[in-house]
């Protein structure tokens, strides 16, 4: 169930009447800028095939995941890090992106856990293994940087960086450009909950808040409680994370990020509220985390609520899918990442003379031995 | 003629006027302070920020990933030491996007001694900035230099560090940038914010020209034939007056480098010197171990060894972790006059 909590300061306007309120508030039942409104629908739902297209695109970035651990057990690739467990998170939030270019579109600021929202938008598996197996041909970093390491400029992804949380400091810059050029994009950046306590975070609540220069930011968390091998409960006093916003009058929600269609509906909701306010949202999405931090823990599965199996037995219940056609999808996509590894495997690597690109703009000399 | 302040005022009001610079932040750039050193006074784009360096570096960078123009100030550099990790990330950008995602962004930041600013205002960030690669690092010593190269930063596709020397803010030059009325008081009166209530000042803008300074070309201040010194920023100054004293009691010509920018910095001026004089001293005010100028002594011994007619020299700041308040201990923390005039008459004595 989501819980969104609205401050007397952000919820104080209404609802503009050109905006009619999305399919999530009317399933809510209540107004979402209600002051201190508590979405608490009896009956979360979404339309079949938006549910079925979820079911899908999890099961294919599953499958996409496990290969790229395959593909790192089997010595074809140095590091893994990625996002199995979060997929009921990951593909609502691909799905509901208004992807493209420039500063009229959401930006995406993600994390290394990005897999299942790029596969929504529709990444290619032999694009993910491309940077998995570092080739030239990698359309995210040429073959430089770790897996789930994504940049997409056709989507306004930006580049995923090794250090947790800089990216909430960078989204305030996108934010403030759209601000700026008065457009209906927003600033969309994602982290895990151990990486809330680096000053970043803080400073993005602070940065996205400042009176009369609000930022339109959908700042989210996704709270797996776990931080490479440090618990939630031995770092953070706070009940939720999403509270902190509290402080800064922003609007606020926990939700069951392994549930996507109320991930779905909760993001379709904060995302509208964005978009006609200009105002931050603070929303936490309570994760599994099924593979450990990365490989450097092993990669091996670990218990914990799948939100996959969870939702398929939701779709087969409904009678949307049958279990035999669910088998088969994981088996055809088991074939598809196959194919795609064995094909990147055979692409070209990056070459020893191609350091020096793009130290510089326009592959000027940055060599001082050429000063 | 304009000091360096004001030298960068202008430029920046021809970056928001011309060039496409859309946000000029950091703290206290705004109204009513216009920057610690009134570089931002009276500039329609320039704002304050929350006390946050890192937040002003990263929203920096998501303003470059937006395409946006932007110019952020850190209010010295001795405060940009907790952003070093998203400076590396501004300089890594590009590379790492495999040269999807440029970084046309500037970072202004006042630097070194000079201004009896105690432990945390007389840092030099010079010789770490040029361990940020990806980044260009420029230091003016003259008012028209300064224009000129933050010019060129704002054009530039890349991430600019632009370093401002501290002791040399308030010194006015020696040439007119174009379209600066001559008139020190008459330029003063345009652009400088009054004292007392500024709520209803504007600037007003005299018609500034063309000028740029390209990034990467050192400037030869003295020639000669005897001994060259490299150097940039606060030492600059100090520098041309040890060559002007030379001169003046030995006749010794000493030819005076003025690197301006650090990297890309212009080595063939460098060599091109050194191979005339056989005897370099680099001079600069960081702190002396991995200093920036033993990189250069290192590849004029590499490259330029068998011309030398002497070891080549690196004065620098003593590997001290602060420079102290009192006159004393600045003074005998960082090269001053003394220092670099008795550097140079040791480098000219010493027989091959």
């Amino acid at each position: 169930m989501a819980k969104t909590q609205v401050s007397k300061k952000a919820g104080a306007k209404p609802a503009s009447k050109k905006m009619p309120p999305p399919a999530a508030q009317k399933a809510a039942g209540k107004s979402a800028v209600k002051a201190k409104a508590v979405i608490a629908p009896t009956k979360l739902t979404l339309p079949k095939q938006i549910q079925l297209n979820m079911l899908d695109l999890m099961i294919k970035s599953r499958v996409l995941e496990e290969r790229l651990i395959k593909v790192y057990k089997a010595g074809d690739s140095y590091f893994w890090i990625g996002a199995p467990g979060e997929e009921a998170f990951g593909v609502p939030l691909g799905l509901l992106v208004h992807k493209g270019q420039g500063v009229e579109y959401d930006y995406l600021h993600l994390h290394y856990r990005g897999t299942p929202t790029l596969v929504a938008m529709g990444m290619t598996m032999e694009d993910s293994l491309r940077l998995m197996m570092n080739r030239s041909t990698d359309p995210s970093t040429g073959g430089r940087n770790f897996c789930n390491h994504y940049c997409f400029p056709k989507w306004n992804v930006v580049p995923v960086t090794s250090p947790i949380e800089v990216q909430y400091g960078q989204a305030v810059g996108t934010a403030l450009a759209q601000r700026r050029h008065k457009s209906k994009g927003i600033s969309i950046v994602t982290g895990g909950d151990a990486g809330t306590a680096e000053g970043d975070f803080a400073g993005a609540l602070v940065w996205s808040t400042r009176p009369g220069m609000e930022l339109p930011m959908l700042i989210t968390v996704q709270n797996n409680r776990m931080g490479i091998s440090t618990s939630y409960e031995t770092q953070h006093g706070e009940k939720h994370i999403a509270d902190r916003g509290k402080a800064f009058g922003m609007r606020t929600t926990v939700v069951n990020g392994n549930d996507p269609i109320e991930t779905y509906l909760a993001i379709q909701t904060e995302m509208e509220y964005i978009r006609r306010t200009g105002k931050p949202v603070l929303a936490e999405f309570e994760v599994s985390r099924l593979y450990g931090h990365s490989s450097a823990d092993g990669a091996n599965r670990r218990d914990g609520v799948c939100p996959i199996q969870d939702f398929e037995k939701h779709c087969v219940d409904q009678k949307f899918i049958k279990s035999s056609e669910i088998k088969q999808l994981w088996e055809d996509y088991d074939v598809q990442s196959r194919a795609a590894a064995d094909l990147v495997r055979q692409e070209p690597v990056p070459t020893r003379e191609s350091i020096w690109d793009h130290v510089y703009a326009n592959n000027e000399n940055a060599d001082w031995r050429k000063f | 003629m304009a000091s360096m302040a004001q030298a960068i005022r202008m430029a920046l009001h021809v970056g928001e006027s011309k060039l496409g610079v859309t946000e000029i932040f950091g703290e206290d750039v705004g109204a009513p302070l216009g920057g610690a050193f009134t570089v931002t006074q009276g500039l329609k784009t320039a704002w304050n920020s929350p006390l946050d360096e890192r937040g002003i570096i990263s929203t920096a960078i998501g303003l470059g990933l937006a395409g946006e123009r932007c110019v952020a100030e850190i209010q010295f550099a001795d405060y940009i030491f907790n952003t070093v990790d998203l400076l590396k990330i501004a300089g890594n950008t590009l590379w790492c996007s495999n040269g999807q995602y440029p970084m046309p962004i500037v970072v202004m930041t006042p630097n070194g001694a000079g201004i009896r600013g105690s432990i945390y205002h007389s840092h030099s960030f010079d010789s770490w900035a040029t361990r940020l690669a990806g980044w260009k690092v420029v230091c003016p010593s003259t008012p028209l230099d300064a224009y000129g190269l933050m010019i060129s930063a704002i054009k530039d596709p890349n991430p600019v560090l632009f370093l401002m020397p501290k002791a040399l803010m308030r010194v006015r030059g020696e040439e007119l940038i174009p379209g600066e009325p001559e008139d020190e008081k008459t330029l003063k009166a345009m652009i400088d914010a009054p004292i007392g209530d500024r709520s209803k000042w504007k600037a007003k803008w005299p018609e500034l020209g063309e000028y740029e300074v390209a990034i990467g070309e050192a400037k030869i201040t003295r020639s000669g034939d005897a001994a060259t010194i490299v150097s940039f920023g606060r030492t600059m100054p100090l520098c041309n007056r040890v060559a002007d004293m030379l001169r003046e009691e030995s006749g010794t010509e000493v030819e005076v480098i003025d690197l301006r920018s650090l990297y890309p910095y212009d080595w063939q001026t460098v060599k091109k010197s050194i191979q005339k004089t056989g005897r370099v001293l680099f001079v600069n005010e960081d702190t002396e171990v991995t200093n920036f100028g033993e990189h250069l002594s290192q590849r004029a011994v590499n490259e330029l060894f068998y011309e030398l007619m002497a070891r080549p020299r690196v004065l620098a700041g003593k590997q001290l972790p602060g420079i102290g308040l009192h006159p004393n201990l600045e003074e005998a923390s960082v090269p001053h006059l003394e220092d670099i005039l008795h550097e140079a008459r040791e480098l000219l004595a010493e027989v091959p």
